[in-house]
């Protein structure tokens, strides 16, 4: 019985996601004529398309049991090194692009490697990365540079109608491959499972002959992919490079992915939860914005208050988890106790 | 049974950490189709021997025949990749993820260039289906009780293909009819011509499931029986290192004289516990201890010792029964409420659990006394250093200062400095956790001594102890544990390690 | 090897050096960093510069070192500086004739008021939830901007009450005001930590919880009232803070104070594993930090620029710290010796 019971438990925080999605969407469209359309719901993916695809390797990191904060600065800094190698060095979106995706991904495998080959705190090195990443931003420019370049701006502007004049932006269709791919890595490849095991247990992963060292190394490099990619994507949105992009974007998008049903301690956690997350996180935004008098900054308290919600609700189920394995960890709660 | 060559022989095998031999020119054979069983207690060299075995560490001298091969694994990954696999009391798993997965997690089958779920699914049941398993292999391995996820473990070692399965305390946490249905399942192994290790604490399960014993004591190897030659009694002394004509009936004297003393003149109860017991930890017991009494704790390691004296300092929450302390109802359901109450506490595990490494052989001491105190009520430097001296002094520590941090000390001095802890409180009550442990035999004596002293102040002691012998010269009376229950009580003319382990090998 | 580590550990003599050879390096490269002048009665110069701007993130890190001492981390006090600016400011209020709402007074209690709660949540989520430290104050980093622009309904408020100005830009025998209260919070935490037991049981509780809880120490208790602390010295900050620019901007007010405080703490000689702390370590390796910065401005490179360095040095006290980096370290030592 307390099986059946676990196996739905397990899905319950994406069911409560989608839930409250629905919840959301459903007293918009009764507060607010004009809110219920399919374009609303597809502008959902386009003003956060940038956030899904940091979100994504946002995922696999807190899966794996780590955290990378430094996803809004690398963002910010790619769109400033897109823009600048755009308009001041000229160079075609051909070059330009690989080359932030690059530099993305060897940032990120740089801190991966610090992180597994020093044992040192996730948390501390990429907060460092933050720092790192939003100086060089005003190293490229201390000011805005708007990008003028045809390729970005036909981004920009492009619409692919999806069902009649209904529309998705370039942006918003890469972010949803990349969620689809995040998918397919995280579920069928030996790579994604192997993530999910070092999230349960690190150090049975290592027993089982798992590559530990270079999957948590590969989780950090995703991740840096990603932000880069999340700021070409941010690029085409906004057509500018700014050091001030993306400021406290790395909390939004650990907060999506914790809404999504992820466990910030590791292990337990699927890309499908991380989009309801990004959902929830767009349509509290819309409906802030739809309400008119409640100031934006709203979304934040918001956000806290759901995030709270979550981890309360993520304690109760290790709470019930340790006591169907309670005859194993008899003496754990003595340790947990003090609060580690 | 022919002597066929052995599929496992570990002959010679010495292993020395800085300042312990862990072992000595041990010998160690193991057959096709048998389980075979280590005993051995605390220190006796058993983990250290399955460490060199599965290439945890590395032997000094000796050599590893496999099949009649030398090997030298140099880490569990390569032994297993020899076929020889563990599988540990906390279960190598993860959790997290399914029951087919942990089985094939790193081996997954694929098609198209993706994991095949279903393939994964279908062979994984087919693989417990040997071991009699039918469960859904979908669902997450935490969903399940220890007994499979422990099966679940074999099922993945198996497919690894595996020569030699050593188990390592698979038991200690299953209850009764979970290990029947995992010994089910060893005797089918075997059957089909595994060569099992098994490893536990628990002295019937040794003779219900193996079919010979390797005995270590201290290190070295003190012999290989067969189980049905073997009589338990025998079994227990080899493991204590003695013979049983060796024993000495006559106990100290002072001792029993004192205990009679106690029991003549109604001597005060200070501490009496009722019907006191934790499901899955310990079985519900009674126990009452007098002033100036010290009541022994006897049982072979696992025997339950611990969890009796965690339930009654508050560390673990008992489900049942009650403690009254100097009779008055106690409510304690932390170490706080039971230091409040008159306790004092010393944990058998010194380094995570007692001392405090990066702080002052004087703070360590005055720790106690101080959160007894309450944060206000500071005791000056001053005041502490005269405390910490004054301790330092009559328990003999060896520090340069009492200003030397602990993790200095050895380790006799350490366990020293936690009695200190707990003495600069004036408990009422005392309950020592094998004091005497992994500290040179030169402290083990004094610190019998000061136990003595203690209750001939009028302190109640508790004293566990692995070494009947200790137990049997400290204390004034005998609580005799076993298989995580208590099943007697001596005193008098009982008080013998002898009669201590009559009562283990029988009390069924 | 231990006395390296032991004399590294429990000396403030490590800071003092960092901070000595960084003065020294402006001596070099910007002589007239040392510069003091003499206008209307105070002092100015980058050393008074670097005093006048130290002051927050001191008062942060001695909160924050008692955090870490417990083995726990407070992300949470940059936004809840920007709390403390908006509930003062509101309180206040932007009457440009000067006069204050509520009393000054009244204005600055009740904003320290507010933070302390803010603290006690914290507080709360650790001892009693059991959250992980960093999980715990994630919510309120996130949400604690959210409220500080609530208060201020997302505008930046400028305050004309003379008085107030006193705090952030007074000066009390040529040294700014705010040093004083840093001093006295300084002090008072120095005779509460070690003038009673509560010092000691924070470190006790910081190295071994188990230990601490078998001692019969609260180590809930000291969890909160830790957090709780926390709070209070990021109220203070925020009120300095908000004095030092006479507005309240809760976007930008106390952004990024977080890491310069931990960063501040870890300079200081307090290992991020809990254990022993350094008061006066902390404040010097708060003024490290701040040296840093206008040194950096000094050599003439913007401001904005600063977290690159900054983050250098915090992957390099990070390594510092490592264990494997020292074997390691060691080993190539070892190796090197042998052949020579």
């Amino acid at each position: 019985m307390s099986r059946k019971l676990f196996a739905s438990s397990r899905n319950l925080p994406i069911l409560v996601t989608l839930g409250l999605f629905i919840v959301m969407f459903g007293l918009g469209s009764i507060a607010f004529p004009g809110f219920f359309s399919i374009q609303n719901f597809l502008n959902l993916f386009i003003d956060n398309s940038y956030l899904l695809i940091l979100a994504v390797g946002m995922t696999f990191v807190i899966i794996s049991g780590g955290i990378d904060l430094s996803v809004g600065s690398m963002l910010a800094l790619s769109g400033m090194v897109s823009a600048s190698l755009l308009e001041k060095a000229h160079m075609s979106p051909l070059f330009v692009i690989p080359i932030v995706l690059l530099m993305g991904t060897a940032l990120g495998l740089f801190m991966g490697y610090l992180i597994q080959a020093f044992d040192l705190p996730p948390f501390i090195i990429t907060l460092a990365g933050l720092y790192l990443a939003r100086g060089l931003c005003y190293v490229v420019s201390l000011f805005t540079i708007s990008v003028k370049n045809n390729f970005f701006q036909a981004a920009a502007h492009a619409q692919v109608n999806i069902i009649g004049t209904n529309f998705l932006s370039p942006g918003a269709l890469i972010a949803i491959g990349v969620v689809l791919i995040g998918f397919f890595v995280s579920r069928y490849t030996k790579f994604g499972r192997t993530v999910y095991a070092i999230g349960g247990s690190e150090q049975s992963a290592l027993l089982m002959g798992l590559p530990v060292a270079r999957t948590k190394i590969a989780t950090y490099a995703l991740s840096g992919f990603c932000s880069a990619l999340g700021g070409i994507v941010f690029t085409f949105y906004t057509l500018s490079g700014y050091g001030l992009n993306g400021k406290g974007m790395e909390l939004d998008t650990i907060a999506a992915v914790v809404i999504g049903g992820t466990l910030l301690t590791g292990g337990v956690g699927n890309l499908f939860g991380t989009l309801l997350g990004v959902l929830v996180y767009g349509i509290i935004q819309v409906l802030i914005v739809f309400q008119g008098t409640l100031n934006s900054w709203w979304t934040r308290i918001v956000i806290g208050f759901l995030v709270f919600v979550f981890c309360v609700l993520q304690r109760l189920f290790e709470a019930r988890k340790g006591a169907t394995l309670g005859r194993n960890t008899a003496r754990e709660p003595a340790k947990a106790a003090a609060g580690r | 049974m022919p002597e066929e060559m052995p599929v496992l022989s570990m002959k010679r095998i010495t292993k020395v950490f800085p300042g312990v031999k862990a072992l000595s020119a041990v010998d160690f054979r193991l057959f096709k189709g048998e389980v075979h069983a280590i005993m051995g207690q605390n220190g006796a060299g058993k983990s250290t021997l399955i460490k060199v075995l599965t290439g945890v560490h590395e032997q000094d001298s000796g050599e590893i025949l496999l099949e009649g091969k030398p090997i030298r694994p140099d880490s569990p990954l390569a032994a297993q990749k020899l076929g020889i696999s563990t599988v540990y009391q906390e279960i190598n798993l993860c959790p997290n993820l399914s029951v087919a997965e942990n089985i094939f997690a790193g081996r997954q089958p694929t098609r198209f260039g993706g994991i095949d779920w279903k393939e994964m699914t279908r062979r994984s049941e087919e693989l417990l289906k040997r071991l009699n398993l039918v469960i859904d292999v979908t669902q997450i391995l935490s969903s399940y009780s220890i007994a499979i996820q422990q099966l679940v473990a074999i099922a993945r070692v198996l497919d690894i293909s595996s020569k030699i399965l050593i188990l390592d305390e698979p038991t200690s946490s299953l209850d009764e009819t979970e290990v029947e249905q995992l010994f089910k399942v060893i005797r089918f192994l075997r059957d089909e011509g595994l060569a099992i290790i098994f490893i536990t604490h628990f002295l019937d399960q040794t003779y219900q499931i193996s079919d010979r014993i390797t005995v270590l004591k201290n290190g070295e190897f003190v012999g290989e029986f067969r189980t049905e030659m073997l009589p338990k009694l025998d079994l227990i002394a080899k493991m204590l290192g003695k013979e049983l004509s060796e024993f000495s009936y006559a106990a100290d004297n002072d001792q029993r004289k004192r205990a009679f003393a106690i029991a003549g003149k109604d001597a005060k109860n200070v501490l009496n516990v009722k019907d006191l017991g934790l499901r899955g930890s310990i079985a519900p017991f009674d126990l009452n201890l007098n002033e100036g009494e010290v009541l022994g704790l006897a049982g072979l390691l696992g025997s339950g010792r611990t969890e009796m004296a965690r339930l009654i300092f508050g560390i673990d929450g008992a489900n049942q029964g009650e403690i009254q302390v100097k009779g008055k109802k106690a409510a304690i359901n932390s170490p706080r409420s039971a230091m409040m109450a008159g306790m004092g506490f010393c944990s058998e595990d010194r380094k995570s659990e007692g001392v405090f490494a990066d702080l002052t052989v004087r703070e360590n001491i005055i720790l106690a006394l101080q959160a007894r105190n309450g944060v206000f009520k500071y005791i000056t430097t001053r005041k502490q250093l005269e405390i910490a001296d004054e301790m330092i002094k009559s328990l003999a520590i060896m520090t340069p200062s009492a200003n030397n941090r602990a993790s200095q000390l050895s380790g006799g001095n350490q366990q020293k400095v936690m009695l200190a802890r707990w003495l600069a409180t004036s408990p009422i009550i005392l309950i020592l956790d094998e004091p005497t442990r992994g500290i040179d035999v030169g402290a083990k004596l004094e610190i019998m001594e000061l136990i003595l002293n203690l209750s001939r102040q009028g302190m109640g002691v508790m004293f566990i102890s692995s070494e009947f012998e200790e137990v049997v010269r400290c204390s004034s009376r005998i609580a005799v544990l076993k298989d995580k229950a208590k099943i007697a009580e001596l005193n008098g003319e009982d008080m013998n390690e002898s009669s201590i382990m009559r009562t283990i090998a029988g009390g069924n | 090897m231990t006395s390296w580590r032991s004399l590294s550990r429990t000396k403030i003599v490590w800071p003092l050096i960092a901070l000595g050879a960084l003065l020294l390096l402006n001596l070099f490269f910007t002589p007239h960093f040392f510069r003091l002048e003499i206008k209307q009665g105070h002092l100015y110069g980058n050393l008074i510069d670097i005093l006048k701007n130290v002051a927050p993130i001191m008062l942060l890190s001695i909160g924050m070192t008692l955090v870490i001492a417990t083995h726990g981390i407070d992300i949470s006090v940059g936004s809840v500086v920007a709390v403390s600016a908006g509930a003062v400011a509101i309180l206040i209020g932007g009457d440009l004739a000067g006069h204050p709402k509520y009393p000054i007074a009244v204005a600055m209690i009740a904003a320290l008021l507010v933070c302390t709660a803010a603290g006690m949540w914290n507080g709360m989520l650790v001892s009693r939830v059991r959250m992980q430290p960093i999980i715990a104050t994630l919510i309120l980093f996130v949400a604690g901007r959210g409220i500080a622009m609530v208060f201020t309904n997302a505008m930046v408020i400028w305050l004309y009450a003379k008085p107030f100005a006193i705090l952030g830009q007074g000066y009390v025998l040529g040294i700014p005001f705010s040093i004083y209260i840093v001093a006295f919070v300084l002090l008072l935490t120095f005779i509460f930590t070690r003038r009673t037991a509560v010092g000691m049981f924070i470190e006790a509780v910081g190295i071994n919880p188990t230990a601490a809880r078998f001692s019969g120490i609260n180590a809930k208790n000291i969890l909160f009232w830790v957090y709780t602390f926390s709070g209070l010295c990021a109220g203070i900050s925020g009120l300095i803070v908000c004095s030092t620019v006479m507005s309240a901007d809760g976007n930008n007010a106390g952004n990024l104070y977080e890491l310069d405080a931990i960063l501040a703490v870890v300079l200081g000689g307090t290992s991020l594993n809990g254990g022993k702390f350094y008061l006066f370590g902390s404040i010097v390796g708060a003024l490290i930090i701040q040296t840093l910065t206008t040194s950096i401005y000094a050599i003439g490179i913007p401001a904005d620029v600063s977290p690159v360095v900054k983050a250098f040095v915090v992957w390099a006290v990070c390594l510092m710290q490592s264990e494997r980096f020292r074997t390691r370290i060691v080993r190539v030592f070892v190796r090197k010796g042998l052949s020579a």
